[in-house]
């Protein structure tokens, strides 16, 4: 069953209804449900927020790797030296998010520009 | 911090219908921060892929206030792009959102009052999501206790509309933007997931996992296509997990 198997309109909003809202709505629930019942420094949480960490960093490396539309013609040196420039600027000069997605767009919009 | 603020008598105020909708538009303007303008550029992010995912501008749109999490949309959009199925889809994004159920129950004890129930909470819950939830965890103890859930509604709908227009009028607008824009939108996304993912750690752990995700997901996407977000998870996030244990572990 795929996003575009059934051939009618409500079928891919259906799709992220079950495949979106109704897959984390849960975690929100149990968050209220367990709120003051779990500490949030408890080993099983560790293990829980790891998985899930992964899970996106996965996502981060497959979004660098394998692009789609015009940032698929630049090289995969050139997405990382980007990626990596805005980490360091984020990591080294006082921890802002809005800083290192700036230096990553500068050397990626310059790197694309001459043709990298 | 600051102990002139009249705010902080918990519980003395009154909370009448004018006080909640005067804390509910405290908590909208909240929405135009510096958190929440990374948000705006992440969800111009979003669009742009989505647009080259193939899914129709109202579809995008759609997926900005029914699943509200980020990490869970860009995953929708992989599966449909790769053709993957609902299950796997939703084993996917099930996987990605267990972190909102810590950021929710950390959430609560601040957002709860003696007059607030339960069925407000559970509400409230969808508007968890990291921006909502990092701009609460910094400003709500400024909200006098039994009002905090009207000012987190306000600050939560609002980050929510803004960002629906955005991915909407972003969408329109991506085909006709030259290619080196649209790229530099394309970086968006994994720009403001790897900041603010680092940024969100509680533990070591959570950094190793990191690591070995960023490696993980690229390598599995080629060996088990389809199934790589769940392998790198589970695998990336057991080892993390694991090295933690040894490294409690008493010598």
């Amino acid at each position: 069953m795929t996003f575009d198997a059934f051939d009618n309109w409500w079928w891919p909003f259906l799709f992220i209804v079950l495949a979106g809202w109704a897959m984390t709505y849960p975690w929100r629930a149990l968050g209220v449900f367990l709120g003051g019942r779990i500490r949030d420094d408890s080993e099983i949480l560790v293990l829980v927020r790891s998985v899930a960490t992964a899970l996106v960093a996965a996502v981060i490396g497959n979004l660098i790797c394998f692009p789609s539309g015009p940032a698929a013609e630049t090289t995969l040196i050139l997405r990382i030296a980007a990626a990596g420039a805005g980490f360091a600027a984020y990591f080294f000069l006082g921890r802002m998010i809005l800083l290192g997605v700036v230096v990553a767009e500068v050397v990626f919009g310059l790197g694309f520009y001459l043709g990298y | 911090m600051s102990s002139r603020s009249p705010y902080l008598q918990e519980d003395e105020s009154p909370s009448g219908f004018a006080e909640r909708r005067r804390w509910f538009l405290i908590g909208l303007s909240k929405a135009i921060s510096v958190p929440g303008l990374i948000l705006c550029t992440a969800h111009i992010g979003f669009a742009g892929l989505a647009q080259e995912a193939g899914v129709t501008m109202w579809q995008a749109v759609f997926m900005v206030p029914v699943v509200w999490a980020l990490p869970a949309m860009v995953i929708l959009l992989g599966t449909i792009m790769t053709g993957g199925g609902l299950f796997a889809a939703a084993f996917a994004v099930m996987l990605s959102s267990v972190r909102l159920a810590p950021m929710v129950m950390s959430l609560v004890p601040e957002l709860r009052s003696g007059r607030s129930s339960r069925l407000v909470l559970y509400f409230l819950a969808h508007f968890v999501a990291v921006t909502s939830w990092v701009i609460a965890m910094e400003t709500i103890r400024q909200v006098p206790k039994s009002l905090r859930t009207s000012y987190y509604f306000g600050l939560g709908s609002v980050l929510i509309a803004i960002n629906m227009v955005v991915v909407g009028v972003v969408y329109v607008l991506a085909p006709s933007l030259p290619p080196l824009v649209v790229a530099c939108l394309y970086l968006l996304t994994p720009m403001y997931f790897v900041t603010s993912l680092w940024g969100s750690a509680r533990e070591n752990a959570a950094y190793v996992a990191m690591a070995l995700g960023l490696v993980l997901g690229p390598l599995l996407h080629r060996a088990i296509p389809g199934f790589d977000l769940l392998a790198a998870g589970l695998i990336g996030g057991g080892l993390a997990y694991l090295l933690h244990l040894v490294r409690r572990a008493p010598a």
